[in-house]
């Protein structure tokens, strides 16, 4: 039965387990192993069997007597490696954080680990979640399960998306069934977008920042990757909640997210935000999205023209804002007190020497801009600007959900591309989330349903946006989504070449 | 009283602002549940969002924003109900984030007004710009170690205040009496201890000077973290004097900040860490604005204690104190409360000589602590107790020459004065025919003085008042031996 | 406006980054590149517009002066890469 236990939803897991089909350890065995036979895809920086093992076995034990912590006990998870965890290597994806090993765990893992989950390994990602293709982590570059059948990149390896990339290559090839991800600027959604998941953004304050490397404070947010919808809701439910430790964290109640299923899409208004389009973005996409919506539609959902007029604004904002807040995020690896410390002769000499190691080029870039575009003379003309433009754009869907519950919109403006794409210009690897990024700006719960393959037999995601803390909705379109599409996830043969 | 520097060229005068750092009265940091308490073990009084690990996040602690309100309240100062934490970026070994949680646009505080009261009894206002809050950072240590400075981070993340005053100041000895006023306030309000040697209190000051006329101001110069009054009044006095000699050499002072050295008496230039410097500033993402409503902040006013310029008026018109008494009573709020304690009488409506009272506790009780190196609260001689005191001099049991004898004993013995005047037989002889008997003894036994007096030489009247009063060891009642020896001689 | 070197040089050291004198040119470039493309928001009208400081409305929770952490040297220290008796060390500072 091995291999069928890797085909499992989150939710056919918890059924199974309740059933006694199977045990936690069983699962976590076969995970395990998944992890190690894929180790080509990368998907990984540091593996975590024998964590998995002891919690699966904590699991069982609980199970049996009669003390079972909900949905999410016994499941497989990844966690991505933003996250610290306690007495394991966290690194960011940096060499700065090289053998990091935390004396605490961040607030989302701890949720997820007293609801049971188990932890099969730490995800690969963009150097500190800065990237949307997982080639920026020092520990090399993690491989998208996916290959193209026909085109230009047919059998090339292509990237997962990013920063989550190593997130979303461990669940779509089934080396888990569920991955925490970070969302910056579209850090889940796009990658999940590439790899055929679901990837999850919920609103900002939703889930604590507590214990996740900071990468911009006021836009990251965790939430789940999964292959069904109904596994983000479950798995959701377990990472939110708020906490005290985080002064941004919201204080509302965690609903039963699961509970908005399978009600349907009767009489939902759904907009189409019409600047939604970007130069040479491929016609299959643009096709894609006019489908989902009629696939809505079909559903009984009521769709509705919407004008998000600064959506152009969007990315230009981001790169100025992110960058401001990662430059001051970033400041605190400086080799005195944990991770990579290069000698020199002078204190200055040391941090310099420690910072241009330790950090990588996209890195260095990017906290780079962000001191220039808070130094003096610039800060009202970048910093001030972009926080007034973000004002507009977050104006632009305040007034648009006056008239509609929900907005569909694609992913990401093209299906996964080949390593070493994109990687000249910073700007055009920039463009990949200009259709993520809006929402990351406006703090708006979001995610990518995976809806269709392109001509080249890649995975396209279609993307949902709801109103602040109304996940509910988010979920039940997804569902609606996620059930016209017919969406099938292959299995993949576990990264042997 | 201006204070001027005469140079080669003219007059000078010299321009003062401080800003003072006050550390705000809490249990824990600004940011983190780690304890403020002085001292300790290296890095023991550290959190992990104090170390800055990856990850840890500020949560802004409650009472250190209820003191900086106090604060600003008894600074007479605007309260801002929207203030804003933002980062001031920089690189030091001392602060872990990178960054300072400060408040930069948008203070929590904002004018206000400080009154310094001269000497000469008149008062002087000097603005206040600004109180704002933000994290102490940690500390540095250079010469444990040939190679490497150590780091401790204790105080990293303890809150402080800052408090900006308007360049209103214009001689060193108006710095020194704004600084002590200042600490007189927060002690008053209990928002800040006032302790200079352990760093609860240290002042930047800038100064610049102008000549005698000149409206603008000329660059003026930071002397950081000075931390005593006396070397603030030195620090101004050698930074002054040194910025004249530029001037007048036909030099530009460079705004720059400056380290004051009291071994050597001079102020230098801090090393070129200042190189580039560019704070970045930027509103900290990681903490939301600090919004407060009215109702807040009219809680706090009505729970403010009575505050030392209020004090001082109020004993000048109900004690009738001159202006320097009362305002020298009421720098400490333990003295002033000990002074209304001797004030009162524990006779129902009845109170004591209250200028008496102050002449006691200024000059008599004062000297005497202050040569024990002791504060009033510590006192070996209670309120009660010199209350007491007044009292045996108010019904003439004593005189108040053998009331400084009591006094004196009182302090070394803590014992009630009473006592003392009981055991010792103090008690103050009033019956005429007793005191009449030493007159006359001492004029039959004085021929040759009486002859003196008789020629004309008044002065010699002292004498005799001496005589009897060592013939009855003190306790004769001054009064009467004048009055008796004044008829007695003339007769 | 283009960056030259010495604003590379500048920005470099305020983030305490080593750039080898051979990059500088081309990190220019690219800073450039990135500074040109954002500076299309000058095309947006923020007249009257206050700047965002947080997409959350909500009132955060503030913390009880208790002293509930600290005390924890160890941990605090646990990563340090060149701790010395309960310190963090750095190369010498001469003020
Ligand atoms: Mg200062
Ligand atoms: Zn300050």
């Amino acid at each position: 039965m091995g291999n069928n236990l890797t085909n499992l939803t989150i939710a056919e897991a918890r059924d199974g387990l309740t059933g006694g089909d199977f045990s936690a350890v069983e699962l976590a065995e076969v995970h395990n192993k998944a992890v190690a036979d894929a180790r080509d895809l990368n998907a990984f920086v540091t593996e975590t069997p024998d964590v998995a093992l002891s919690a699966a076995k904590a699991s069982d034990a609980r199970r049996a007597a009669g003390d079972v912590r909900g949905p999410m006990d016994g499941v497989p998870v990844a966690i991505k490696d933003l996250f610290c965890t306690e007495g394991i290597q966290s690194t960011a994806g940096s060499h700065i954080l090289e053998g990091f090993v935390p004396e605490y765990e961040s607030t989302v893992s701890q949720n997820l680990k007293d609801a049971g989950a188990v932890m099969v390994g730490k995800s690969n990602m963009d150097e500190f979640a800065m990237g949307s293709a997982t080639v920026s982590s020092y520990y090399g570059n993690t491989i998208n399960p996916w290959k193209a059948a026909t085109g230009e990149n047919a059998g090339k390896d292509l990237v997962p998306g990013g920063s989550s990339g190593g997130s979303a290559s461990a669940v779509a090839a089934r080396l888990c069934l569920g991955a925490t991800g970070t969302d910056t600027g579209g850090s889940i959604r796009q990658p999940a977008s590439f790899t055929g998941i679901v990837g999850m953004k919920p609103t900002y304050g939703r889930c604590s920042r507590w214990g996740i490397v900071a990468f911009a404070s006021s836009l990251d947010q965790a939430g789940p990757m999964t292959r069904t919808v109904r596994d983000a809701a479950i798995m959701l439910g377990a990472m939110a909640g708020h906490d005290l430790r985080d002064s941004t964290s919201a204080p509302v109640e965690t609903p039963d997210f699961e509970s908005s299923l399978g009600q349907g899409v009767k009489g939902l208004r759904v907009g189409i935000p019409k600047e939604y389009t970007a130069d040479g973005m491929p016609q299959e996409i643009t096709d894609l999205w006019a489908k989902g919506a009629e696939w809505l539609k079909a559903a009984g959902a009521e769709i509705i023209d919407v004008s998000l007029p600064h959506t152009k604004y969007a990315l230009p904002t981001y790169y100025i804002v992110a960058p401001a807040e990662a430059s001051a995020n970033l400041a605190r690896y400086d080799g005195v007190r944990f991770g990579l410390r290069v000698d020199g002769e002078s204190l200055d000499d040391m941090y310099m020497n420690t910072r241009g190691e330790g950090f990588g080029e996209e890195v260095q870039r990017r906290v780079l801009i962000g001191t220039y575009v808070l130094s003096a003379g610039y800060y009202d003309a970048y910093y001030v600007k972009a926080q007034k433009v973000r004002t507009r754009i977050a104006g632009d869907f305040n007034a648009a959900f006056e008239d509609v519950d929900v907005m569909l919109a694609p992913t990401a403006p093209s299906p996964a591309f080949a390593i070493g794409e994109k990687m000249d210009d910073p700007v055009a690897m920039y463009l990949n989330d200009v259709f993520t990024v809006p929402a990351s700006l406006a703090g708006l719960p979001a995610m990518s349903v995976p809806a269709g393959l392109s001509a080249d037999g890649l995975p396209l995601g279609l993307q949902l946006i709801a109103r602040p803390f109304d996940e509910l909705t988010l979920f039940r379109a997804g569902e609606a989504l996620e059930q016209a599409a017919g969406f099938d996830l292959p299995i993949f043969s576990g990264g042997e070449d | 009283m201006s204070y001027i520097i005469q140079g080669d060229t003219g007059d000078w005068e010299v321009v003062i602002g401080l800003e003072v750092h006050a550390q705000i009265v809490s249990n824990s940091k600004l940011f983190s549940g780690a304890s403020t308490e002085f001292g300790g073990e290296s890095n023991d009084h550290v959190s992990l969002v104090d170390a800055a690990m990856p990850g840890m996040l500020p949560v802004l602690n409650e009472h250190c924003v209820e003191q900086a309100v106090r604060t600003g309240l008894g600074l007479k100062a605007h309260i801002n109900l929207y203030s804003v934490f933002e980062r001031k970026n920089y690189f030091y070994a001392d602060l872990p984030q990178g960054y300072q949680i400060s408040q930069f646009a948008h203070p929590i505080v904002g004018a206000g007004t400080v009154i310094l009261d001269m000497p000469d009894g008149s008062t002087r206002p000097i603005g206040i710009e600004r109180l704002h809050m933000e994290q102490d950072a940690g500390k540095s240590m250079h010469d444990q170690d040939p190679k490497r400075s150590f780091i401790d981070l204790n105080r990293s993340g303890v809150a402080l205040m800052e408090i900006v005053s308007d360049p209103d100041m214009r001689s060193p000895e108006e710095a020194g009496i704004y600084v002590r006023k200042l600490r007189s306030i927060v002690r008053y309000l209990g928002t800040c201890d006032g302790n200079m040697e352990q760093g609860s209190m240290r002042a930047d000051v800038n100064v610049s000077v102008r000549k005698v006329g000149e409206t603008d101001l000329r660059t003026r110069c930071e002397i950081k973290n000075v931390n005593s009054v006396r070397f603030v009044m030195q620090a101004i006095e050698v930074e002054a004097q040194r910025q004249v000699e530029i001037w007048e050499s036909g030099g530009e002072v460079h705004q720059e900040t400056r380290l004051f050295d009291p071994a050597k008496s001079e102020t230098r230039a801090m090393r070129s860490k200042e190189f580039a410097h560019d704070y970045r500033y930027f509103p900290d993402p990681d903490l939301l604005p600090v919004k407060l409503s009215a109702e807040y902040v009219d809680a706090i006013a009505a729970t403010l204690p009575e505050l030392p310029d209020e004090k001082k008026n109020r004993f000048m018109t109900d004690y009738s104190l001159s202006a320097y008494d009362a305002g020298v009573l009421v720098v400490d709020q333990d003295t002033a409360a000990y002074f209304e304690d001797v004030v009162r009488s524990p006779e129902k409506g009845k109170t004591r000589d209250a200028k008496l009272a102050a002449n006691w506790v200024i000059s008599n009780l004062f000297g005497a602590l202050n040569a024990l190196g002791k504060s009033v609260t510590d006192s070996p001689v209670s309120s009660q107790q010199l209350g007491q005191l007044l009292d045996l001099m108010a019904d003439d049991t004593i005189s108040g020459r053998i009331a400084k004898d009591v006094f004196e004993i009182m302090i070394e013995t803590s014992r009630d004065p009473a006592d003392i005047v009981e055991e010792k037989g103090l008690t103050q002889i009033t019956d005429t025919g007793a005191i009449e008997a030493a007159v006359d003894d001492v004029i039959a036994n004085s021929p040759e003085q009486v002859q003196e007096f008789k020629d004309g030489n008044e002065r010699i009247a002292g004498w005799f008042v001496g005589q009897v009063m060592k013939a009855t060891q003190g306790k004769a009642n001054p009064g009467m031996v004048n009055q008796l020896l004044k008829e007695k001689l003339k007769s | 406006m283009a960056l030259d070197q010495d604003t590379v040089r500048r920005i470099a050291f305020l983030a305490r980054i080593r750039v080898e004198d051979e990059r500088l040119d081309q990190i220019a470039g690219e800073l450039d590149g990135i500074l040109h493309w954002v500076e299309q928001l000058s095309e947006v009208d923020t007249d009257g517009v206050e700047p965002m400081t947080s997409v959350t409305e909500v009132i955060p929770a503030l913390r009880s002066d208790v002293v509930n952490d600290g005390n924890c040297r160890d941990r605090v220290l646990a990563n340090a890469p060149d701790p010395v008796d309960g310190f963090y060390t750095v190369p010498k500072v001469v003020e």
